[in-house]
Parts: C-alpha cells; structure tokens; sequence
C-alpha cells in the first residue's frame, strides 16, 4: 500500500507542500502559525465526515458531535483525573467511535434524509447534556485551562504535534478510500440496492465508515484541545456540524483532498473577514450560492474535471 | 434447483403476485412471459429478497431462502440484473465489475490494501466475455444505454453466480443490440453452464432461447412448459399470445 502512496502522480506534490509547513514556523508570525493549525485540526475534522458523505453517501448531518465528544473527553480527563496524560489523547478518539457506533447503529436503519434527522436529534441530546450538566461539564462557561504535557507547552511544538498526527490520518485516510473497503464505500453510494444484490451487508459497511469517521473525528477533537487548551458547548453544537458539511460541498465531496481546501477557506474567511464584521456568514452565505450555481461539485471537483478533460482530449490528439 | 410454490405477494389490496409456481432445473433457460403489469418483476424481487412474500414457499437447493436478505440470497448463488439499468454511474466500468468480484471472493472488507491490483483478472475475463474490455475506463453513467445494461450482466455475473436471473436484458434496446445480447446470453449460459431465468416481452426470442417457459397472468401461474407445449395452450393464445 505504501508503494501505491509513493507512486501517486500527487506525491511528490504533497511531500513537498508537508516540507514546506514543517519549516514554516521558523518564518511566519505566532498568530498565523496558530491560523495554520487550526485549519489542520478542522481540515482532519472536514475529511473524516468526506469518508462517510463524499465517499460513503451517508447524510451525517451531526458530525460535530463526535468532535466535540473526544474534546470533552480529552478536557475532562486531564483536567479531573490523575490518569496518565496519554491516556486522554487515547480515550477521546475512543469514546467518539464508540459514541458513533451507537448512534450510527440506529441511523443506519433510516436512508437518506431520515438518517439526517435521527443523527441531529440524537446528536442534540448529547450536547444538552454537556450544556445542562453544569457541575460536571461547566455548561455555556466551557473548560477552559486545561493543562498540556510539558513537551506541547510551546505553540510551535503543538504546531508539529498536530501536523504530523495530521499527516498520519491522511495516510490512513488514503490507504482506506484506495482500499477494497473504500471501493465498495463507493459503490454503496452510489447504489445500495445493487450493493445488496452483489452480496454486500451495506448497513454493515456503512456503520463501519460511521465508526472510523467518528474515530478521525475524534482525533480532531484532541488536536483541537491541544491547540486551544479549551473546549465549550459550541463544539458539540449542530452549527459546527452545518459549517464542516459545507467545508466539504465547497472543497469538493467526491475528491479526496477537497475537504482540506473547504476547510482552509472558511477558517480563513472566518478570520479574516470577522476581523472587519461579524456577519462573515452572510459572505459565507453569498460564497455559498455562488457554489451551488457555478460549482457544484466543489472548488477541487471543478479543477478536478477540467484536468481530466485535459487529459482526454490530449489522448484523443494521440489517436 | 429453484423451486417456487404458490408464492402471494400484495400490496396493499393489489394482488401483484398470487399463486404463482415456478421450477428450475440446474443448466436450463427458463422465461418469464406475461403481459406488463403480470407481476414478473415483484416474482423476480420475491425471488432475490427485495420483497418478502406474504405466502407460499421459495426453495434454492432445497433451502428455503424466502425470509433471506438480498446479499445473502446472492452469496447462495443467485445474481440478478434489473430491468431499470442498476450500476454504479460514478464509478469506472472496470470498478462496477470489480466491486461485485471483491465482494464474490469476501474481499471487500480488506482495509490497507490497494484494490486496483485485486482480482484484475478475473475482472478483465468478465469484461472481455461481454466485449466491454475496450471500455473499462470510463465512468458507468457515460456508456449508451445497450452498454450500461450489458454492464448490467457483467456485474451479475461477478457474483458467480449459479442462477442468472435477468429481469428483461435487452428492454429499451435496438433490434441489432437485443439479438447480440441474446446471442451473448446464450453463449455465457453454454460456457459457464450457468442456469438463467428471464424474462423478455420479444416472443421470437424467447421461443428460441428458453427450454422452458412460465406465462404469468395477472399475478397467477397459467403454464410452465416446454416451448411448444405452451404455445399449443389455448388459455395463454388467449390471455396473451393472441390467436391468429
């Protein structure tokens, strides 16, 4: 499989561009290697829910939830136990799979839409209980505070921390949607019915996407407190989940590196333009439009498109 | 090999299937006819676990296989194509084929490795079989409707299946692709010995292709016998072949 990562036409493209970042550091200010990170952590976040939507055809309409969930848990268990810290990075990717295969198990019962609702609902279950649990959760006041290993007390070293465990994900990532099991991810979105007339247990397969997805997310999750050394409501909230959807719809769903784009353009919007106004969602909101009438199958779908038509009409040349 | 016994199906107060029979011996082509609406399609769903009858029995091998889920139907052999053209659109014609072969060898769950060096030769030889070989690039949806319902068999045909069944292979398709498809049909039945059930409104065909021939009028069994046998049968002249 390895051998398959090396010679994909955009390896060396990536190793340069992961060089690239690794050394970034050394140049850029404090503020936008903080910036950097961030869209590392959301990118992770935007494809693990590429694997089930663009990939798997699933209406995962709550992922947020499996985000904050390994958050939470990460916060938690630093922040009141006197476990190994270790242990919490471990536990959160952990209880979020779990937490993905008990909601996914009755989603995966509902097609389409439906599936959509049931996860929003008992997705919102789990965070009322972050936000009215207030003794054990902090409620709206969040857990701010929590303390880091010495090794990830610098801003620059979380910044490695977080883009070599990102780097790793993609892999991992890469080496399932090239897999046997992510081709027949595929084939289930585009057709279950014919899936099950080959002899696929689709509801089976689509609750294992569920749990590897939750698992990345999760992951996320604790990047994402390493980063910010806090965790709130907000995370668990079913606006997070919209936000990250749309990540993936504007970098390009069926692709596999479309999600990082998305995910870089709203941090970047969010940033940039919140600076001047706090409406940035009505740009959001315009960004969107535009997307769903000239791009609609994403920014890297588009090039994506236009590359292999390149390609085909240089072939046809040939002949 | 295949045993139907007065299989009911409704949908709500309609009748769709009601006492239908059927009986398949291994290695023989056997036909559906009837008119549309006769209850062919839900007969082919009951069959492969799309629908669940409301009564009677469905024995594969002597196994009653009436209250399976569609995979597990197909993973005792039986693969079917649909009269809707059924494939998966985004994908490459070699990956349509590819999915059904992975899922034939209990591939499919196999995580960290690469599936484009899987089972390409079993893949290529289904391709080959059915003449897509020169297509197996492009995208599924873009093939031409006789292309996509070739493609159709291919896949069922991945599953190595003991039963084919094919709901109407060649429906919406020329004159010139329909008798290449039938030709097809028959030579894959010849070489693999594959056992097929179908059906197919174009009467000279399946006069000339099946050993054995059912004729379902709404919903019931009317005849099932040799070619002959049936179209000396004055019910069917009437119910559907009409007399000349």
């Amino acid at each position: 499989m390895f051998k398959e990562i090396i010679r994909s036409k955009w390896f060396g493209f990536s190793l340069g561009l992961v060089f690239l970042l690794l050394i970034l550091p050394f140049f850029f200010p404090r503020f936008y290697v903080y910036i950097l990170a961030l869209i590392y952590v959301t990118s992770l976040l935007a494809m693990s829910l590429n694997m089930v939507v663009g990939h798997g055809g699933l209406f995962q309409f709550h992922h947020g939830v499996f985000y904050g969930v390994a958050a939470y848990t990460i916060a938690l268990m630093l922040k009141k136990t006197s476990l190994p810290l270790w242990t919490g990075f471990i536990a959160g990717p952990i209880l979020a799979a779990i937490i993905g295969l008990v909601i996914g198990w009755f989603c995966v019962r509902l097609s389409r839409l439906y599936f959509g609702m049931l996860q929003i609902s008992l997705g919102s279950l789990i965070w009322v209980i972050a936000f009215r649990w207030y003794s054990f959760t902090g409620g709206d006041d969040g857990i701010p505070g929590i303390p880091m290993p010495p090794i990830l007390s610098s801003l620059k070293n979380s910044y490695y921390f977080i883009l070599i465990i990102f780097v790793i994900c993609l892999i991992f990532m890469y080496m399932i949607l090239k897999s046997p099991f992510g081709s027949t991810l595929q084939a289930i979105r585009d057709n279950p019915q014919r899936c099950e007339a080959i002899g696929i247990n689709v509801r089976r397969y689509q609750l294992i996407a569920i749990v590897m997805a939750t698992f990345f997310a999760g992951i996320a999750g604790v990047l994402f407190v390493v980063l910010e050394r806090s965790v709130f409501t907000e995370l668990l909230f079913w606006t997070l989940s919209l936000e990250i959807f749309i990540m993936i719809l504007l970098g390009g769903w069926f692709t596999f590196a479309g999600p990082i784009l998305g995910a870089a353009m709203i941090v970047a919007l969010r940033t940039f333009v919140g600076i001047f106004t706090e409406y940035w969602t009505l740009i959001l909101g315009v960004v969107l439009i535009l997307l769903i009438l000239f791009l609609p199958e994403g920014v890297m779908g588009y090039f994506q498109e236009k590359f292999k038509l390149r390609i085909r009409e240089a072939g046809k040349g040939d002949n | 090999m295949l045993r139907v016994e007065s299989v009911v199906k409704s949908f709500d107060a309609f009748k769709a299937v009601n006492e239908a029979n059927l009986a398949i011996e291994k290695g023989e082509i056997v036909a559906v006819i009837g008119p549309n609406g006769a209850g062919k399609t839900t007969l082919f769903n009951l069959i492969t676990g799309l629908l669940r009858p409301d009564g009677g029995k469905i024995t594969f091998k002597g196994e009653d296989i009436s209250k399976l889920t569609p995979y597990e139907i197909c993973r005792k052999g039986i693969a079917r194509s649909f009269q809707i053209v059924n494939i998966f659109p985004r994908l490459t014609v070699f990956r349509n084929v590819q999915v059904a072969v992975l899922a034939q060898k209990r591939r499919s769950h196999q995580l960290f490795q690469p599936a484009k060096n899987m089972v390409v030769k079993e893949t290529d030889n289904l391709l080959e079989s059915v003449g897509l070989l020169d297509k197996t690039h492009s995208t599924a949806g873009s093939l031409s409707h006789g292309d996509q319902k070739i493609l159709e068999i291919a896949i069922a045909l991945g599953s190595e299946p003991e039963l084919l069944i094919l709901d109407e292979p060649t429906a919406g398709m020329s004159p010139e692709e329909t008798s290449t498809t039938m030709e097809l049909i028959n030579r894959l039945a010849q070489r693999w010995g594959l056992t097929i059930l179908f059906c197919e409104h174009d009467m000279d065909i399946v006069f000339s292709i099946a050993k054995s021939i059912m004729v379902m009028y709404q919903g019931r069994t009317l005849i099932q016998g040799k070619p002959e046998e049936v179209r000396k049968n004055e019910i069917v002249q009437e119910a559907y072949l009409g007399v000349e």
